[in-house]
C-alpha cells in the first residue's frame, strides 16, 4: 500500500502478553518469521491464536511486549498501520461486507483511492485483476460477495489482501469451511506463493499444517509451549503437544446393528432468508440406536434442515415424519413433547439464556413440567437440585448453580445444553456443530456423551463441517450438497477424498464399484 | 451474589444520579437559576408538612402503576413507550363506565371502572405489541406514534360525546367530562389530604409482579423471550405470544394508573390528566433497575421531583419543563452507566486510561513543585 | 372548482409541508446506514426548531437583524451536530441501548426547548420567517412552476440535499465507510476504518440535518416556536426511513406521501368537507404504522448491524 517503504521481510514479536478480563489471553509470547517461510500456529480453541493475531493487525493493543519489523520496533494502532508495513490477515469469519462488490470491498481500505468527493471504483478493479492475474487467484470484481460461495470469498479474500500490500500472510483458520478438495487447491496455491511472501498459518488440522509449514510453534493456554521444525514432527507428536497430555477422541466402535427407524424426511423442500429454495427435496431415515453424519460444506442447507426440524422454518413440501407422525410445520413446543432433542448451532443465543443462570438454562425446555412446577408457580427446590444433580453428572465447571450462564466458557455452556437435552430423555438428538470452537477436554466429553447416548438406542443426527469428527462418531455419514443428499454411505466406506468429492457435488467415483455391496440407506425411498 | 447484586445497582442509581443532577446544574446555571437553591426546593420543599408528604404519595401511585408495566415490558424484550396513550385510554374508559352505572353500589361500580380503565389500556397497549408480533413493527415507534393518537381521540371525546352538559350551558366549554358519582371514589386514606386508597392498590400491584416475574411459569416465559429470544424459541416458547401478553399487561398498568386517577384525584376526566407520567414511568422503572422493589422507592422518590419542580416554577422560575430535561437525562446517563458496568471491556480500558491520566497529572503536580 | 386546480392546491402545500421530514429523514438515514437508530431526532428539531426561532427573534433589533435567519440556521446546525455528538457519546462510546438512549435525548431537547422558550421569551412570538423566492423563470412554468419554484430557500436547499446525499452514500469513499460501518463494522475495522470515528461523524451529520429541520419549521413553516411545534415529526422521519428503504430518493417519496396526505386533509377542510379537527391531526400518526407494517419485508434490505453497539473486543 505504501511503496516507499521497504517490504517486509522480517516480523519479530517479543514477550507480547495481553491480559483479558479473567483471561490471560497471551503470556509473553515471543516468535519470529521471515520472509519465504511459512509458520504454522498451532494450538487449541482458546489458546491465544486468534488474540496474539489480532494485536499484530493493530486490532488489539498489547499489555506488554514489541513487535519489530525489519528490525525497527512498530506501534500499530488499527489493522490499517499493520497494512502499511506490509501485513494483512485473512480472518476465519470473512470480513467482506455481503451487500457491497468485491471491488466496494478493497476500495474501502484502499486510501488512495480515496479522493475528496469521489471514490475510484474503477482504480479498484484494476488493482484486483493484476494481482489475481498475477497470483491466479481468479476474481470477479463486480461481483457481490452474497453472490460468492465460501471458496471464491476466501479467494477474495486472499486477493483483497495482497491488494492491500501485504507481504506478510496471516490465515486464520483458512479451510474450515473447504471441503477437502478445496483446502488440497489452498494449500498448493500457498505453497506457490510462500516463495515470495511470508506466511502465519493458524490451524488446528496437524495435516496441513505439516503439508504446508516450515516450521511450527504450539500454543497452550497463551503461552509458546514448542518451536521446531514442522519437518522433524510427527502430526501424533504436534497433538500431544497441544493439548498437554494425549487426548484420544472416542470412536464409533459400533456393530453396526442398526434399529428401528425413528426419523424420516422425504422430500424436504424449505425456503432460505433470502427466498430461495434453499432444501429442495431432501430425503433422510435416522435409526434408532445410531449416529447418523451429516457432512457438507456449510451454506449447503445444514441450517434450514437443523431450523426445519426443530420447527422454526416453515416446511414448503415434504414430510418430517417422527414416531409415526408428520412433524412438518409443528411448533417447537410440539416437536419437543414428541421427543425430539435439538443442539443448536449457536450455542451462545440458541442454546441458552446468557444472562440467565445455569439452573434456569437446565429447565428452559421442562420449567412447564410438573417436575419444576406447580399450579403455575415454579418450584424452586427442584430447581435447584435438578442443576446441582446435573452439574455432577455433566461436570459443568461453573462456581455455582446461580451464576450467569453467559459468563461460563464455550465448553461449559455446550455441557448445559447437552445436560439439558439429554436429562429429558429423548428419543433423537439432533446436534448442530456440537463441538465448534471448544477445547480438546470438553470436545471428548461431547463425544462421550453422545456415543453413550446411541448405546442406550438414541437416534444422533449430527451435523457438522469437522470431518474428523463426523468419521469418527457416525454409523452412516449422509452428505449434503445445493439441498439435497448426495448420497448416504456406512462410516467404515468413508474417507477423507471419498466425502470431499460429494461434498464438491461431484458424482461418487467409487460408487458404481461397490453398488452391490451396499444397498445406498440414502436410495431407500428412491 | 444477590447482596451484590442489590449494592452494584445501588452503585450505578448513585453515581447516575450525581451526574444527572450535575449536568442539569449546567442547565440550569446557564438560565440564570442557582443550582443548589433549585436542588434545594425540589428536594427539601415538598417534604416539609404532612400535606406536601402526602401530595409526593399522590403523585408516585401512577408513576408506580406505570413503572410496574413498564418493568414488566422491558423484562419481557418490547419497549413500551406508550404509556401516554394508555393511560388516557384508561381515563375515558374509567370515567365512561363510572357515568355509565351511576347507581350502581360502590362494591361493583368501583371495581368495574378500574378494570374498565385497565382493560382499554391494555388494548391500547396490545395493538404495539400485536402490531410487534405479527407485522414486525417497531414498538418505539408504534407506541410513539399511539401516544400522539390517544391524544387525539382524547382531545376529540373531551370536546365532543363526553363534554360535561353543565359546561355548555354555563358556556365556559373547559373540555372535561361530567363528575364521577362519588361511589365510584376511591376512599382517601388520610383525612383532609388527597391520599387515596390507589396507594394501597399500587402497593399490591407491585408485589404481584414481582411475583409474576420471578416466581411463575408464566414469568420465566415472558422473562426468557425478553433476556433471548432466540434460545426461548428453540425452547418451545411463543416468543411473539409473549410479546402480546407483556404489552397487554403493560398497557393495562397505564390504563389503571389513569383510573386511578380518576377515581382518586380529579374524580373526573380533565384535559392534561396523565401531565407526563407515561414518560416519568419510563425512567421510574428504569431508575428502580427494572425490579418491584426498586420501582417502589423510585416512584416516590420522582413524585418528589415533580412536586418540587412545580414548587421551583413558582418559588425559583424554573420552568416545569425542567422536570423533562432532568428525566431525559436521567435516562442517557442510566443506560451509559448500565452498558458501562455490563461490559468488562470498556472499565478495564476506563481504569487503566484513569491510571494513565492520574499517573501523568502526579508526575505533572511534581515537576511543578520541582 | 376543477379538479386540476384542487390537485394543483394541494402539490404547492405538500411540498412546503414535505421538507422538515425530508431533511430530517436524510440525516436519520446517514445515522441509520451507519448502524445506529437515532430516536432522539425529534428532540434534536425541537432544539433546532427553538435556535431557530430564537436566533434572529433576539437580533430583531439589532445591526445583525437582517443576518438573523442565516445565524438561526447555523445555530440549528450547530446545536444538532452537538446532539448528534451527545448521543455519539452514549450509544457509540458507551453502546447503550439505542432505543431507550433516543427516548432520554428527545425528552432532553423536547424538555430543554420548552424550558428555554419560557424563560427567554415566554409568550407567543412571532418571527418575520423566511420569504418565498420564486425562481426567475421556471416559477412561470404553468403548474409545475407553482408546485416546485415558488418556495424559500431552505425548500430548494432540501430538494438539492436528496441528489446530494445519494452521491455522498454511494459515490464517495466516506459513503462506502459509512455503509460498510452499518452493516458490517468488524469487516470495516479490519480494513483499517475507524468504526466508531464514521459513527460519530454520520451521527454529527444527521443531526445537523435533524437541526436544519427544526430550523425550517420554526422559521420557514410556522414563523414562530412551541412546545408541540415538532409534534413527533423526528419519530415520522425514522419510520420514513424504513418506509424509503434507506435510499435517499425513497425517503422523498415517502416525505412526499406524507405532506400530500397532510394537504388534502387540509384542503378537504377548505372545500368544506367537515370532520373532526383532530381525526385531521391524526392522520399522519396513523398513516406511520400503515406505512411501518408495509415496509416490514424491507428490512432485510437495511444495514444489519442496525441498533447494534460494536466492541472490537467482543469475541464471536
Amino acid at each position: 500500500m505504501t511503496p516507499s517503504l521497504e517490504p517486509i521481510s522480517e516480523l519479530k514479536l517479543e514477550g507480547i502478553t495481553k491480559r483479558f478480563p479473567g483471561v490471560l489471553a497471551c503470556d509473553g509470547i515471543s516468535l519470529q518469521v521471515r520472509r519465504g517461510e511459512v509458520l504454522a500456529l498451532v494450538g487449541e480453541n482458546g489458546a491465544g491464536k486468534t488474540t496474539l493475531m489480532n494485536i499484530i493487525m493493530g486490532l488489539y493493543r498489547p499489555d506488554s511486549g514489541t513487535i519489530h519489523v525489519n528490525g525497527e520496533e512498530v506501534h500499530f494502532h488499527s489493522p490499517g498501520d499493520a497494512y502499511a508495513r506490509g501485513i494483512g490477515m485473512v480472518h476465519q469469519h470473512f470480513m467482506l461486507v455481503p451487500n457491497m462488490t468485491v471491488a466496494e470491498n478493497l476500495a474501502l481500505g484502499l486510501k488512495e483511492l480515496h479522493h475528496f468527493m469521489n471514490l475510484d471504483i474503477k482504480g479498484a478493479a484494476k488493482r484486483i485483476r493484476e494481482v489475481s492475474e498475477r497470483y491466479e487467484l481468479p476474481v470477479n470484481p463486480d461481483a457481490y460477495i452474497w453472490q460468492l460461495s465460501v471458496g471464491e470469498q476466501q479467494r477474495v479474500e486472499l486477493v483483497k489482501t495482497l491488494c492491500l500490500g501485504a507481504r506478510l500472510l496471516i490465515l486464520d483458520e483458512p479451510t474450515s469451511a473447504l471441503t477437502p478438495q478445496e483446502t488440497d487447491d489452498l494449500i498448493v496455491r500457498l505453497q506457490r506463493m510462500a516463495s515470495e511472501l511470508a506466511i502465519i498459518f493458524i490451524s488446528h488440522k496437524l495435516n496441513e499444517v505439516k503439508a504446508l509449514s516450515d516450521r511450527v510453534s504450539i500454543l497452550r493456554h497463551g503461552a509458546v509451549v514448542f518451536n521446531g521444525q514442522t519437518a522433524n514432527h510427527e502430526p501424533s507428536e504436534l497433538a500431544a503437544l497441544m493439548t498437554g497430555h494425549d487426548v484420544v477422541l472416542p470412536r464409533n466402535e459400533g456393530s453396526g446393528i442398526q434399529g428401528e427407524p425413528l426419523l424420516s424426511v422425504q422430500n424436504l423442500c424449505v425456503r432460505g432468508d433470502r427466498g430461495n429454495l434453499v432444501l429442495d427435496g431432501l430425503s433422510l431415515e435416522l435409526r434408532a440406536g445410531e449416529v447418523l453424519g451429516m457432512a457438507g460444506v456449510s451454506g449447503n442447507g445444514q441450517r434450514e434442515f437443523a431450523d426445519a426440524l426443530a420447527g422454526l422454518r416453515p416446511v414448503e413440501s415434504g414430510q418430517i415424519l417422527f414416531g409415526g407422525k408428520d412433524l412438518a410445520n409443528r411448533t417447537p413446543r410440539e416437536i419437543i413433547h414428541a421427543g425430539m432433542g435439538y443442539v443448536p448451532e449457536d450455542r451462545q443465543t440458541e442454546g441458552i439464556v446468557p444472562s440467565f443462570s445455569v439452573k434456569d438454562n437446565l429447565i428452559l425446555k421442562d420449567f412447564a413440567e410438573p417436575r419444576f412446577s406447580k399450579m403455575a408457580f415454579l418450584r424452586k427446590k427442584e430447581i435447584d437440585s435438578n442443576a446441582e444433580v446435573l452439574k455432577e453428572r455433566f461436570d459443568i465447571r461453573c462456581p455455582s448453580t446461580s451464576t450467569a450462564t453467559g459468563s461460563l466458557s464455550g465448553g461449559n455452556i455446550q455441557k448445559v445444553i447437552l445436560a439439558r437435552e439429554i436429562s429429558r430423555g429423548p428419543k433423537a438428538l439432533v446436534a448442530v456443530y456440537p463441538t465448534r470452537g471448544i477445547d480438546m477436554g470438553a470436545q471428548e466429553f461431547i463425544h462421550e456423551q453422545l456415543l453413550a447416548r446411541r448405546r442406550e438406542g438414541i437416534g444422533i443426527l449430527l451435523i457438522s463441517e469437522e470431518l474428523e469428527e463426523v468419521m469418527n462418531l457416525s454409523d452412516r455419514i449422509a452428505v449434503i450438497y445445493k439441498g439435497k443428499i448426495l448420497k448416504v454411505l456406512p462410516a467404515v466406506e468413508a474417507t477423507r477424498e471419498r466425502l470431499g468429492i460429494l461434498m464438491a457435488g461431484l458424482a461418487d467415483p467409487d460408487s458404481p464399484g461397490d453398488a452391490q455391496a451396499e444397498v445406498p440407506a440414502g436410495a431407500a425411498h428412491e | 451474589m444477590n447482596r451484590n447484586k442489590v449494592l452494584y445497582s445501588g452503585a450505578i442509581i448513585l453515581a447516575v444520579t450525581l451526574i444527572a443532577a450535575l449536568l442539569v446544574a449546567l442547565v440550569l446555571f446557564s438560565i440564570g437559576a442557582s443550582p443548589l437553591a433549585t436542588y434545594k426546593t425540589i428536594l427539601t420543599g415538598p417534604l416539609s408538612d404532612l400535606f406536601g408528604v402526602t401530595e409526593v404519595l399522590v403523585r408516585s401511585v401512577p408513576l408506580m402503576l406505570v413503572a410496574l408495566g413498564i418493568a414488566i415490558s422491558f423484562r419481557s424484550g418490547i419497549l413500551n413507550i406508550g404509556a401516554e396513550g394508555q393511560i388516557q385510554m384508561g381515563v375515558i374508559a374509567s370515567t365512561a363506565m363510572a357515568l355509565a352505572m351511576p347507581h350502581a353500589p360502590k362494591a361493583i361500580l368501583l371495581p368495574a371502572a378500574l378494570m374498565a380503565g385497565a382493560l382499554a389500556g391494555a388494548v391500547w397497549g396490545g395493538i404495539a405489541g400485536w402490531l410487534k408480533a405479527k407485522l414486525q413493527v417497531n414498538e418505539i415507534l408504534s407506541t410513539v406514534m399511539l401516544n400522539y393518537i390517544a391524544a387525539q381521540v382524547y382531545t376529540f371525546l373531551l370536546r365532543g360525546p363526553m363534554l360535561d352538559p353543565n359546561e355548555l350551558e354555563t358556556g365556559s366549554g373547559t373540555p372535561q367530562s361530567m363528575r364521577l358519582p362519588e361511589l365510584a371514589f376511591l376512599d382517601t386514606l388520610v383525612p383532609g389530604t388527597r391520599i387515596h386508597m390507589g396507594l394501597i392498590l399500587a402497593l399490591v400491584a407491585a408485589l404481584l409482579v414481582w411475583m409474576l416475574l420471578w416466581k411463575t411459569t408464566l414469568g420465566y416465559r415472558m422473562r426468557t423471550a425478553g433476556a433471548g429470544a432466540k434460545a426461548a424459541r428453540y425452547a418451545g416458547i411463543p416468543v411473539e405470544r409473549y410479546l402480546i401478553v407483556a404489552m397487554l399487561m403493560a398497557g393495562g398498568f397505564a390504563g389503571l394508573a389513569g383510573a386511578v386517577e380518576v377515581s382518586g384525584v380529579h374524580h373526573r376526566a380533565i384535559e392534561g390528566i396523565s401531565s407526563g407520567y407515561g414518560f416519568a414511568g419510563i425512567v421510574v422503572a428504569l431508575f428502580g433497575a427494572l425490579h418491584p422493589g426498586g420501582i417502589v422507592p423510585s416512584a416516590v422518590f420522582f413524585g418528589i421531583l415533580l412536586i418540587g419542580a412545580d414548587m421551583t416554577q413558582r418559588s425559583a422560575s424554573v420552568p416545569a419543563n425542567m422536570v423533562l430535561v432532568l428525566q431525559g437525562v436521567i435516562i442517557l446517563s442510566i443506560v451509559s452507566a448500565q452498558s458501562f458496568l455490563r461490559n468488562p471491556y470498556a472499565q478495564e480500558r476506563f481504569f487503566r486510561w484513569f491510571g494513565r491520566f492520574s499517573s501523568s497529572a502526579r508526575k505533572a503536580g511534581k515537576g511543578v513543585q520541582s | 372548482m376543477s379538479a386540476g386546480l384542487m390537485i394543483y392546491n394541494v402539490l404547492c402545500l405538500a411540498v412546503p409541508f414535505s421538507v422538515a421530514l425530508l431533511l430530517a429523514a436524510l440525516g436519520e438515514n446517514f445515522n441509520q446506514r451507519a448502524g445506529v437508530f437515532n430516536l432522539g431526532c425529534d428532540g434534536i428539531m425541537c432544539m433546532g426548531a427553538f435556535l431557530g426561532f430564537m436566533v434572529p427573534f433576539s437580533l430583531k433589533a439589532t445591526p445583525w437583524a437582517a443576518y438573523g435567519n442565516l445565524l438561526g440556521i447555523g445555530a440549528a446546525l450547530a446545536v444538532g451536530a452537538a446532539m448528534g455528538v451527545v448521543f455519539a457519546l452514549v450509544t457509540v462510546t458507551f453502546r447503550a441501548s439505542q432505543g431507550i438512549a433516543g427516548i432520554g435525548l428527545q425528552m432532553l431537547g423536547w424538555g430543554l426547548a420548552g424550558t428555554l422558550f419560557r424563560h427567554f421569551v415566554g409568550g407567543v412570538t412571532g418571527v418575520e420567517g423566511m420569504a418565498a423566492i420564486a425562481i426567475p423563470g421556471l416559477s412561470k412554468i404553468p403548474f409545475l412552476g407553482g408546485v416546485l419554484f415558488n418556495h424559500n430557500a431552505l425548500t430548494y436547499t432540501a430538494l438539492l440535499l436528496v441528489p446530494a446525499c445519494w452521491f455522498l452514500l454511494y459515490k464517495t469513499p466516506w459513503g462506502l465507510k459509512v455503509r460498510a460501518v452499518g452493516t458490517h463494522p468488524r469487516a470495516a475495522d479490519t480494513m483499517g476504518i475507524h468504526v466508531d470515528r464514521i459513527r460519530y461523524q454520520a451521527l454529527m451529520l444527521g443531526g445537523a440535518m435533524a437541526g436544519l429541520a427544526g430550523a425550517y419549521l420554526s422559521l420557514c413553516q410556522a414563523k414562530m416556536f412551541s412546545d408541540d411545534l415538532v409534534a413527533g415529526r423526528g419519530f415520522i422521519a425514522v419510520a420514513l426511513v424504513y418506509f424509503g428503504r434507506w435510499s435517499p430518493l425513497g425517503i422523498l417519496g415517502g416525505a412526499l406521501l406524507f405532506s400530500i396526505a397532510q394537504s388534502f386533509q387540509l384542503s378537504m377542510q377548505v372545500w368544506g368537507i367537515k370532520f373532526p379537527y383532530e381525526f385531521a391531526v391524526m392522520l399522519p400518526y396513523v398513516l406511520v404504522i400503515v406505512v411501518l407494517a408495509l415496509a416490514r419485508k424491507a428490512r432485510q434490505l437495511g444495514p444489519t448491524d442496525l441498533g447494534k453497539p460494536y466492541n472490537r473486543e467482543m469475541r464471536f
